[in-house]
């Protein structure tokens, strides 16, 4: 425990505080993106949770992890800096784990931060009386856990492949490439479900259903890349 | 001989068809500054991999201060201090944040870090520069912290990676000196890759030469010079002549007798008697005005070792 608050210390110095002011750019960037930006463009749409700012709510991390977790392992090769980490004392477990928790950690984070600032920006502009909060309120909740379970997905994901990449360019587009494939294999099993089975689950169900199957696939990767992060596996040649 | 804290038995790691270690045994006593010595691509990189348990060997065992280095090697790594190829300084970080890092790293309490940072920093001379981002540092700067990094933690083992690259003569004296003290005054062990020669016989009780992944030569600069040459003896004179090499060449302590630029070159079998070599010199009729003893150097004992190895 006290090897992965190290590394996250060190993740947390090393990727996203280091102390300068350009430190802040990528809050900042995410902040006024998802925070602002958006929100005045939808409106109460915004926070009636349509189908459109869910969708970007839910997509923006996704791609935000990809550009930080592609860094995290094939960055640390590419910058020498896991050579000597790896002769270090610490476990291949620690160093796994905070990677994948911090990245989750501040996109998870940054998103619920965004909504709050978005919340607060259509309310304000808006001038809506009395104030309102996201609704319905079981969405937002459902959104919320969804989003933390696809940026653990791409987290998981990225580490797996940023493991085989020696360059953080190839980790992105080779990220980017499973995003796509990924994608398409979604619709494609949606397209094979039978329509008697979808006809008969209940929206509730259905995001459920959803929810578990992404539970699934989160700890199928999780593991996967526990498995696969090992000493003698990560200098590559 | 004091006991081994590094010992290999017929160690073998390929990449694909190339093999980067193979057959390496060899014996490190504990206490010294050892020498690695090979030309690029020779194995020397990999063996530290390989002792510190960052890659597994194909075949053969290693144990390093007593752990092998299959199942124990976080003990290897939790006791032994490491400078490998490229720093390793995380550049993004403040020189203090790297050390603090790996303090943290290390299980050392927050005021051991603290003083042992600011006692090595000081020493550096880096103290008033702890602040400052380590990217914005020459490549000498960051080697120094790199060599405080590994020392940070008082590890009874070093695995140093050519440590003097990038530093300047005076930088790189320092270290020589504070090497030469580690192992002298506190009994650290220092396994030194290096392609420096002079640096290597300065340094090291020690030296051990690979090349293509195959140990060819170990053992004090001293017992090299003689297995592979002796002792040379320059002589200025003249008058040297075929006779003169021949009368030499007859003696049992005249390894090689040649002429070169005017001077008698001798490589001896190790005795260190000329006196009646001297006498022979002159009974043959050649004058002699001055006598220049001294060893081949490692530089010369490396080339030879290289070619005799490289038909």
């Amino acid at each position: 425990m006290k090897d992965l608050w190290t590394m996250i210390w060190k993740e947390w110095k090393d990727f996203l505080w280091s102390g300068g002011r350009s430190d802040l750019l990528r809050p900042l960037l995410n902040l006024t993106v998802l925070g602002i930006i958006l929100p005045l463009s939808f409106g109460q749409d915004w926070i009636h949770l349509a189908a459109a700012p869910v969708l970007i709510v839910l997509f923006t991390p996704f791609m935000f992890v990809i550009l930080i977790i592609s860094d995290a392992i094939a960055g640390e090769r590419e910058r020498h800096t896991l050579e000597t980490l790896l002769a270090s004392r610490i476990s291949d477990r620690a160093i796994l784990l905070s990677k994948v928790l911090v990245t989750v950690g501040y996109n998870w984070g940054m998103t619920f931060l965004c909504l709050l600032l978005g919340d607060v920006v259509v309310n304000w502009s808006q001038r809506l009386e009395p104030w309102e909060f996201y609704q319905p309120i079981r969405l937002f909740t459902v959104v919320l856990v969804f989003c933390f379970l696809t940026t653990l997905l791409a987290a998981s994901g990225g580490v797996l492949i940023s493991l085989k990449s020696i360059t953080v360019r190839q980790a992105s587009q080779t990220m980017l490439l499973g995003l796509i494939l990924f994608g398409l294999a979604i619709a494609t099993v949606v397209k094979l479900l039978p329509p008697e089975l979808t006809a008969s689950l209940t929206t509730p169900q259905m995001v459920l259903v959803i929810l578990l199957v992404m539970v699934v696939l989160d700890a199928i990767l999780l593991v996967a890349s526990l498995f696969s992060f090992q000493r003698s596996r990560l200098l590559l040649r | 001989m004091s006991e081994s804290i590094i010992h290999t038995e017929h160690l073998c790691r390929s990449f694909g068809s190339i093999k980067a270690v193979d057959g390496l045994s060899m014996d490190v006593p504990s206490g010294i500054i050892f020498g690695f010595l090979g030309p690029n691509g020779a194995g020397k990189t990999t063996t530290i991999h390989l002792l510190l348990g960052l890659l597994e060997p194909d075949h053969g065992t290693a144990r390093v201060m007593g752990f092998d280095t299959r199942s124990q090697a976080a003990e290897i790594r939790n006791r032994s201090g490491a400078l490998l190829e490229f720093s390793g300084l995380y550049e993004r970080m403040s020189a203090e944040d790297n050390l603090e890092l790996y303090g943290r790293i290390y299980c050392m309490p927050g005021s051991e870090r603290k003083a042992r940072g600011r006692e090595l920093l000081t020493h550096l001379d880096l103290w008033d520069r702890r602040k400052e981002k380590v990217g914005s540092w020459s490549r000498g700067m960051k080697q120094k912290i790199a060599i405080a990094r590994a020392l940070l933690h008082h590890p009874p083992l070093l695995f140093l990676d050519e440590p003097t690259a990038g530093l300047d003569p005076v930088a790189a004296a320092a270290l020589h000196a504070d090497l030469t003290g580690l192992a002298a005054n506190e009994g650290v062990t220092v396994f030194l890759n290096t392609h420096n020669l002079a640096e290597a016989e300065k340094l090291c009780g020690q030296v051990g030469v690979i090349r293509n992944g195959k140990l060819i030569a170990m053992g004090s600069p001293d017992e090299l010079r003689l297995k592979n040459g002796g002792h040379k003896v320059a002589i200025l004179g003249n008058g040297f002549n075929k006779q003169t090499l021949t009368l030499l060449r007859a003696r049992p302590e005249v390894k090689q007798a040649e002429i070169q630029n005017g001077h008698l070159i001798l490589a001896l079998n190790g005795g260190d008697k000329i006196g009646p070599l001297v006498t022979l010199i002159v009974q043959s009729g050649a004058e002699i005005e001055d006598i220049a003893r001294g060893g081949e150097s490692l530089e010369d004992l490396f080339l030879t070792l290289m070619q005799e190895e490289n038909p």
